[in-house]
């Protein structure tokens, strides 16, 4: 390497690094990252937590919806660092260890709501979400639409997701 | 898409944030992210450190008294919408917050980082407006106050200095007997809107318009109060005439051109049309 290209390169990297400790799926991680590393990068690239999926990256399809200290929230809006003391779940936090499949997963199943599948982990936490809130569901097909109008899918045309949503909620005993 | 390089400061109180923000050159207030951290994933910001004001305490307050809602800086639009005090004293507010995007990023986005962000369509500066409220700036060298026509320039743009941070936003309550009324034309629900208007609407004992305050989004450079159309219906007794006359004056003020969503022609009459709606309603509710 010539000198003149060494003289380019700084000593030290200028982006800064700070320590996130968070909980995930009930259990505590510290990691040392990037400031500029976004929640949805830490799950999957710090912590091999596959199942969010990343869409759009900047808020629009809800494909990267997780919970944040109980609340559904895009991943891909939210620095790492931002988190840090915060309890988050995703998807994978749904089906038993043994795998069982979660209600809500079941019913996912059973109603065909997916096809290719890349924006059902967002939906069902932001599902998981309303149903958690305690707060009154409108289950018509209005409210339902309503609930999942910040997911995008491609595939279903929603009709299935939405028959989805009522069986599982009436599963849950939420209905 | 990612984020460009940052400093990340993360205070605890606020006079270590202002002092931070007068002493960091391009530094920008970081609350929810929910504007911010899309416009750096684009590359529109390019703050070169972000101050994360979450873990001051006593910021994320909201508190009804005097006629006023206060609404701290870290409040989230989600605890904004579902107070119920909040709902009690103004009940446009949530009316208009079912608007706001979608719940997921209602959760996260701040009301305060909502007016900061400025954008001329969206609906929380226009609320702003329309109820008359008002923002507190604090800087190193002290607080000030700032009237809602005062702080909104032209887009995403405002009157805050590089060293003020809006520590709170100030919602008058909705004056006693009054009607309100927020009707929207978006694309898509949870889009920003293509067009909307605002109304709070008080009758005489003889049912002619007392007082009216009228604002509308997507029409021009920042949000606006349509003061010729105010002007048009005080005082009457909302006749067609009377409402076609205050569209047209509303018509008049849009300034916004013809985009990908919306002719010119189309957003002139469509602002007519909501104010109309705005205007009907807001009667209707009020006693």
């Amino acid at each position: 390497m010539t000198s003149s290209l060494l003289d380019l390169m700084p000593v030290t990297s200028a982006d800064p690094k700070a320590s996130v400790t968070l909980t995930i799926n009930g259990v505590k991680v510290t990691r040392e990252v990037s400031v500029r590393l976004l929640l949805s990068d830490f799950l999957r690239h710090e912590l091999g937590l596959k199942g969010t999926h990343v869409g759009c990256e900047h808020g629009v399809c809800g494909a990267c919806t997780v919970m944040i200290d109980g609340r559904s929230a895009r991943s891909c809006l939210t620095f790492a660092v931002q988190a840090s003391g915060a309890e988050i779940r995703t998807v994978e936090s749904l089906a038993s260890p043994s795998g069982q499949l979660h209600p809500l997963q079941k019913a996912f199943q059973e109603c065909h709501a997916l096809q290719c599948g890349y924006c059902t982990p967002g939906m069902m936490m932001n599902i998981m979400s309303h149903f958690d809130s305690g707060e009154k569901l409108d289950l018509s097909d209005d409210g339902i639409r309503e609930m999942l109008s910040g997911n995008l899918c491609r595939c279903t045309g929603y009709l299935n997701i939405i028959l989805a949503v009522r069986s599982a909620a009436a599963a849950m005993g939420k209905a | 898409m990612k984020p460009p390089l940052f400093d990340y400061h993360s205070p605890t109180s606020l006079d270590e944030a202002v002092a931070l923000l007068a002493s960091t050159e391009g530094a920008m207030i970081l609350a929810g992210g929910q504007s911010l951290v899309p416009a750096m994933n684009m590359r529109l910001a390019n703050p070169a450190a972000l101050i994360d004001i979450q873990r001051i305490p006593g910021l994320a307050g909201i508190r009804v008294n005097d006629g006023v809602i206060h609404v701290g800086a870290m409040v989230r639009h989600r605890d904004l919408e579902l107070d119920d005090a909040v709902h009690r004293a103004n009940p446009l507010i949530r009316e208009v917050m079912a608007h706001v995007a979608h719940v997921p990023i209602r959760n996260r986005g701040t009301v305060v980082g909502s007016l900061c962000h400025a954008d001329a369509a969206a609906e929380m500066p226009m609320l702003l407006v329309l109820t008359g409220g008002r923002v507190i700036a604090r800087s190193a060298s002290g607080t000030r106050s700032i009237e809602a026509l005062d702080f909104f320039e032209f887009h995403m743009t405002t009157t805050r200095k590089a060293d003020e941070m809006i520590v709170e936003a100030q919602f008058p309550v909705l004056p006693h007997g009054a009607g309100f009324a927020f009707e929207e034309f978006t694309r898509r629900h949870g889009d920003y809107a293509i067009a909307a208007v605002g109304a709070i609407l008080s009758k005489a004992k003889d049912g002619s318009v007392a007082s009216i305050a009228l604002a509308a989004c997507g029409v021009s450079s920042r949000p606006l109060r349509l003061t010729d159309a105010e002007a048009a219906l005080r005082g009457t007794k909302l006749e067609a005439a009377d409402l076609d006359k205050a569209a047209r004056a509303a018509a008049a003020v849009v300034t916004t051109t013809g985009d990908m969503h919306a002719t010119e022609a189309y957003r002139n009459h469509l602002v007519g049309v909501l104010l109309k709606r705005a205007v009907r309603k807001a009667a209707a509710r009020a006693s």
